[in-house]
């Protein structure tokens, strides 16, 4: 991983301070089957009466994990995973912002999937946490590969738009201008939301809302 | 040229392209709550950045509150300190706050179209995915994570990426006990919990047309369960006569000259869109779903069918071939910002008076603020609902995400007239949810299983 903040010891405080390109990740991986993974479950909402998101970590998929002993978040197989592969939609329901920090902090640095919500890719974006979309097919080959060999390391390149594992080769690609984001380190945009101010205080006072009808 | 209500707005607002290519685009009402906001009020903090739009921010409590006393300091000190934080983020920054036991308090997309917070041609964003609510007034809103929302406060804008626009029209009548809720369950069964991705709904057709704001609202609201980040229903006269006067609302000749901009945002009748879909009103049945998606639903009358391997069916305990109609449950929930309001605690005490719930039910209504209350109790609606053994309950987003003490316990089956059956989302890891319209609840709370509301609304009067 190129950018500093993805080391770990991440917190909410160096936020907007290390805005660096995110050109690539890799790490071991950790493949979750299941289409439709909601942020309900990735992060229950019992969690979220916090007013921070430290120690999210230890409750990522906590009740996923404690109805089934052998989802891949408890293996000893996946211990130390950090690029996580899923299929369709990833992600969807809640916005809560718990659920990209809590897989952050349990170490996920980017993710594999057929695709993801929306509101969720936007979120880990926000984080640094890039989310590469490929084929069904080439997800199936990837979590099949992870399963059969947990030691194995996938690279993830941003600019490529290609992910690596041993042998294994395929597409996948982080989707619109959040590619650019990444590869420009501008993932973070609140400086640059601030940096022309006055053209903002223009829009706001063109608005008829603002300017009375 | 011809453009869409949702291409009009966007451009009204776009400052600039970005150089990482997103545009930055104004936010015209930020909506805050307790939950997705005090992490986002440390950054802004710690950066020294401030707020340079106090006045584009309105905050409210809604989702660990507990319904049964608003009464401070709440027995859940988390929840206390949650509030407390708020509280004084929002004096610091000079922030419009209703807090628990406010007579404006209620939960956040309940009370903005209530108080008139929420105007067509607006963007809106809110740290809550059900911000969608609001495009039932011809508002563009987006919900957010805690990451926006620090930069909505610190600039009033966002980073973001322009979407298409899928046009969804509902012809034709709804049937009597059908409902706006059944229209929305309808179409995300028809397109997918992930068909509305990169898409922006427009809702529109005689059926939509023909709809209140309260219940153009609830379709809005449940976008999000289809995948599509933000739904609208273009203004019209319906949209103008629910402003007309509340709190936030132009007044006299500003609400004229209103109208007329307003009238302009609405699409144009040759606007192109990036898809269309069109359903048939007249064919839709009262909807409940069986899974743990939304998009897991069937007519009251027809039978389940799916892959028997899906882990919906061994965790919600049906088999294909079912018919979802005869599933007893254990609790009713009334309430929530997709089905918490006025009308709805309407048609539900239609189906409820005179009638009693089922012994073995636990049945709660919750409005969706304390104004619904007022109302709701100025019509007498709340006696209707305790007569018959419903628990006339405080404002809140309460069981819905089960963040305040409303929880189901074990496997509990839960008739439900919120917006996400999802495993464990109404707080017992095991729970089980039936989505359905209030007056579906209303019936199953009866009827101590799922019922047609339509055999118990014969004779009724409307």
């Amino acid at each position: 991983m190129n950018s500093e903040s993805q080391t770990s010891g991440f917190s909410p405080r160096d936020q907007g301070l290390k805005a660096n390109a995110v050109v690539s990740a890799s790490g071991r991986g950790l493949p979750l089957r299941g289409h439709d993974i909601d942020t309900d479950r990735i992060m229950p909402a019992r969690f979220l009466v916090a007013v921070s998101f430290d120690g999210l970590e230890r409750h990522v998929f906590e009740d996923d994990r404690l109805a089934d002993p052998a989802h891949p978040f408890n293996s000893d197989r996946y211990t130390g995973a950090s690029i996580l592969v899923v299929n369709t939609n990833f992600g969807c329901g809640s916005s809560r912002e718990h659920a990209p920090q809590g897989l952050l902090r349990f170490g996920i640095l980017a993710m594999v999937g057929e695709s993801f919500s929306e509101i969720f890719q936007g979120n880990a974006a926000m984080l640094g946490m890039p989310c590469f979309v490929a084929s069904r097919e080439s997800v199936e080959l990837l979590q099949t590969l992870v399963e059969g060999t947990p030691g194995i390391v996938i690279a993830a390149d941003v600019d490529t738009g290609i992910v690596t594992a041993g042998a294994l080769r395929i597409p996948a690609t982080v989707p619109g201008s959040l590619r650019d984001a990444f590869l420009s380190g501008q993932w973070n945009p609140t400086a640059m939301l601030l940096d022309r101010f006055d053209e903002v205080r223009a829009v706001a006072a063109r608005l008829p809302y603002i300017a009375g009808y | 040229m011809a453009d869409t209500l949702f291409r009009k707005v966007w451009n009204a607002h776009a400052v600039r392209t970005l150089p990482s290519g997103q545009t930055q685009l104004f936010v015209g009402l930020h909506l805050v709550h307790e939950v997705t906001s005090p992490q986002a009020f440390d950054m802004v903090r710690q950066q020294g950045w401030g707020v340079p739009f106090p006045d584009r921010t309105f905050a409210t409590v809604d989702h660990i509150v507990p319904t049964s006393t608003q009464r401070r300091p709440f027995l859940d000190v988390m929840a206390e300190e949650m509030t407390t934080a708020l509280e004084g983020s929002c004096r610091e920054f000079g922030i419009q706050l209703w807090a628990p036991g406010d007579e404006n308090q209620g939960v956040v997309h309940v009370i903005a179209p209530e108080l008139g917070l929420t105007q067509p041609g607006m963007t809106i964003a809110c740290g809550d995915s059900h911000t969608s609510t609001h495009g039932a007034l011809g508002a563009i809103a987006f919900g957010i994570g805690t990451s926006q929302v620090r930069d909505v406060l610190a600039s009033q804008c966002l980073s973001i990426e322009p979407l298409k626009v899928r046009r969804i029209d509902v012809n034709g009548a709804l049937r009597a006990g059908v409902y706006a809720k059944d229209v929305i369950l309808t179409i995300i069964r028809r397109l997918g919990v992930q068909g509305g991705v990169g898409f922006a709904y427009e809702y529109g057709g005689s059926a939509i047309d023909r709809m209140t704001i309260e219940e153009r609202m609830t379709v809005c609201n449940m976008s999000i369960e289809g995948g599509a980040r933000v739904g609208y229903v273009n203004p019209d006269d319906t949209t103008f006569a629910y402003l007309r006067g509340r709190r936030f609302a132009p007044e006299g000749a500003a609400f004229d000259r209103a109208v007329k901009s307003w009238r302009h945002l609405a699409s144009d009748p040759k606007a192109t869109y990036d898809d269309r879909v069109s359903i048939d009103a007249s064919e839709i049945e009262p909807t409940v779903t069986w899974g743990i998606n939304p998009g897991q639903s069937v007519g009251i009358g027809e039978r389940i069918t799916g892959d028997p391997a899906d882990e919906a069916f061994a965790f919600m305990g049906f088999t294909p071939g079912a018919p979802v109609a005869g599933a007893r449950i254990d609790v009713a929930f009334i309430g929530s910002c997709t089905n918490g309001r006025l009308s709805d605690l309407e048609e539900a005490a239609r189906v409820v008076r005179g009638r009693r719930v089922a012994p073995h039910v636990k049945a709660l209504v919750v409005p969706g603020s304390h104004a619904v209350s007022r109302a709701a109790e100025a019509r007498g609606l709340h006696e209707i609902f305790t007569a018959a053994g419903f628990e006339w309950r405080g404002a809140g987003c309460s069981m819905c995400l089960a963040m305040n003490p409303d929880k189901l316990e074990g496997r509990q089956m839960c008739a439900s007239s919120s917006n996400r059956n999802f495993k464990g989302r109404q707080g017992s890891p095991a729970g089980r949810t039936l989505l359905m319209s209030p007056a579906m609840v209303a019936a199953a709370a009866i009827a101590g299983e799922v019922v047609d509301v339509r055999t118990m609304l014969r004779g009724v009067p409307a």
